[in-house]
């Protein structure tokens, strides 16, 4: 149960670069940041301001919606075409910005998020589980729930998968292809401050909460890089493996369980367990 | 005639350092089927990208209906009407038929519109019907094109720019394509502006013909006397004309050289 939480944490957050990958071909390795700054805005909206947790999510999803909009719209969208490098560098800099932000911001100390869910259990058959875990599961659902519907049966979600496919066919379609962009942008973004929020009440929030992305790394890798469910499944299995080794292995196994798999995989079956071997047409 | 509905002055197009397009001027009146000949690399596929928005020119202007394009985006450009049917298809591979052509109308805001031309089109090419569940992925090449021009028409554009669309078909095939570019021509009344390696087809389908050399404009006329041109006979229809002793004249220049 745990590991499948957890899981699903890395699946939102894998879920967010393989969306940015899908339709811009970058990698975006500041999404692990994304959460922590959507975990932190939460924190001050229900804590600082006594917002209700409710309220304290949507403000922080939006929030987070426009800032993923605005950093495509006026970062990302000058290095498209320059070396992948540069790319990489440019997210992990910007990753490195947001800790930074975030440590003068609001401290080193690590906060608690209350939510409706926190030390609540229910006992069936014997077995407890807890509440904030079951919230992570069927947050995770809904959202994945939401997504698919918007994603197939939207005229707009359909033309953002269509810009994904072929962007220059987009333009001719009369697709405005840079905004498409920057909204898939926003929903990466807000998708990582939910996955923030719904994490708070397990891992509690600091500024190195978003370390939790290079996990989600492996997940998305481990998925085939560039498929949806994909990234949600890698994101489950690196959840459960890593709760497995924590139990069954020495000590210290736990944290270097998700990268041994993420290597035995690319050793394996490099295209990931959903990937495509055919290289899409840029 | 009345005022051209597109009129391309002088344009010069550069692939970074290169310069692709060396000052092509020509016109295109409205309803009727235009056609830029030329071998490979001439620079056709250049023109009509650079006429669509995708690429801009360095100098010169594009004029679609009365107003300057050449520095627009394309997805504006097609706001105004002006669809591109690119080379080599570009279908949404993952997308379903049906929603490839939903694309195609993306933006239109009738709904009851967009319905009949769906139908309209599905009239034009039925196989796209029974595949409209399919992945266009998954189609063959000529359905794959046949999909691409129907996308194109779902916008209902007054104009629309083809690129090739014999490429890679069957000689059925391409006959069938050519015959529905003509009908949409007829009884839609758009406009088309179509590049073509295919010279007889081209020449047997357009009303005018412009020939494009190495990125300037060679040649201008009415089809029916390019077909007659011993230069276009030779290099364009492949038609080898009897020598003096029955050999092939090899050493003769082309008239524009």
């Amino acid at each position: 149960m745990n590991g499948l939480a957890v899981g699903c944490i890395y699946g939102l957050v894998a879920l967010g670069f393989v969306l940015i990958y899908k339709a811009t071909e970058l990698v975006n390795f500041a999404q692990g940041d994304l959460l922590m700054l959507g975990a932190f805005i939460a924190y001050m909206a229900v804590v600082l301001w006594g917002l209700d947790y409710w309220v304290g999510l949507v403000i922080a999803v939006l929030v987070m919606a426009v800032f993923g909009a605005l950093l495509d719209a006026v970062i990302l969208r000058r290095v498209i075409g320059q070396p992948q490098f540069a790319v990489v560098m440019l997210t992990i800099g910007l990753g490195a910005m947001f800790r930074t932000f975030a440590s003068v911001t609001w401290g080193s100390e690590i906060y608690t998020l209350p939510t409706p869910f926190s030390a609540k259990v229910t006992t069936l058959g014997g077995v407890t589980i807890s509440h904030e875990y079951v919230s992570i599961i069927v947050g995770t659902m809904i959202l994945c729930a939401v997504l698919y519907t918007f994603f197939t049966h939207t005229r707009l979600g359909v033309a953002m998968q269509a810009a994904s496919q072929n962007q220059l066919a987009a333009y001719y379609m009369g697709i405005p292809v840079k905004l498409i962009f920057s909204l898939i942008w926003a929903i990466s973004a807000g998708v990582a401050a939910v996955a923030g929020i719904l994490l708070a009440p397990v891992s509690l929030i600091d500024i190195n909460i978003g370390f939790i992305g290079l996990k989600a790394f492996a997940a998305a890798v481990l998925g085939g890089f560039g498929s949806i469910p994909g990234a949600l499944t890698g994101g489950i299995i690196i959840g459960l493996i890593e709760l497995y080794s924590g139990a069954w292995l020495p000590e210290g196994f736990k944290d270097v369980s998700a990268y041994v798999v993420l290597l035995l995989m690319l050793a394996v079956r490099p295209q990931g367990l959903f990937g495509a071997l055919g290289r899409k047409k840029v | 005639m009345s005022e051209p509905i597109l009129k391309v002055s002088n344009i010069e197009t550069y692939y970074g350092p290169i310069m692709a397009i060396r000052g092509v001027s020509f016109e295109v009146a409205e309803g009727s089927i235009v056609t830029i000949l030329g071998a490979n690399g001439a620079g056709k596929t250049t023109v009509l990208k650079t006429v669509s928005g995708v690429m801009d020119p360095q100098k010169g202007t594009v004029v679609f209906q009365g107003r300057e394009i050449q520095r627009m985006d394309p997805d504006k450009v097609m706001r105004l009407g002006m669809s591109h049917v690119p080379e080599g298809r570009e279908v949404f591979p993952f997308l379903s038929v049906r929603e490839n052509l939903r694309m195609g109308a993306y933006i239109r805001k009738d709904p009851d519109g967009v319905a009949q031309d769906l139908e309209a089109v599905f009239g034009y090419f039925p196989v796209l019907k029974e595949r409209a569940d399919q992945r266009a992925g998954s189609l063959s090449g000529g359905e794959q094109q046949m999909l691409s021009i129907s996308r194109a028409l779902m916008a209902r554009p007054k104009m629309m720019l083809l690129d090739e669309p014999s490429l890679g078909l069957s000689p059925k095939l391409v006959k069938d394509i050519f015959d529905i570019i003509v009908r949409i021509n007829r009884e839609r009344g758009v406009t088309i502006l179509l590049v073509e390696q295919n010279a007889n087809m081209a020449l047997n389908t357009a009303d005018y013909g412009y020939v494009l050399e190495v990125g300037r404009i060679v040649m201008a006329d009415t089809c029916a006397r390019l077909r007659e041109k011993e230069d276009i006979k030779e290099f364009y229809l492949g038609i080898k004309e009897e020598g003096a002793r029955g050999t092939r004249r090899w050493k003769k220049k082309k008239t524009w050289r």
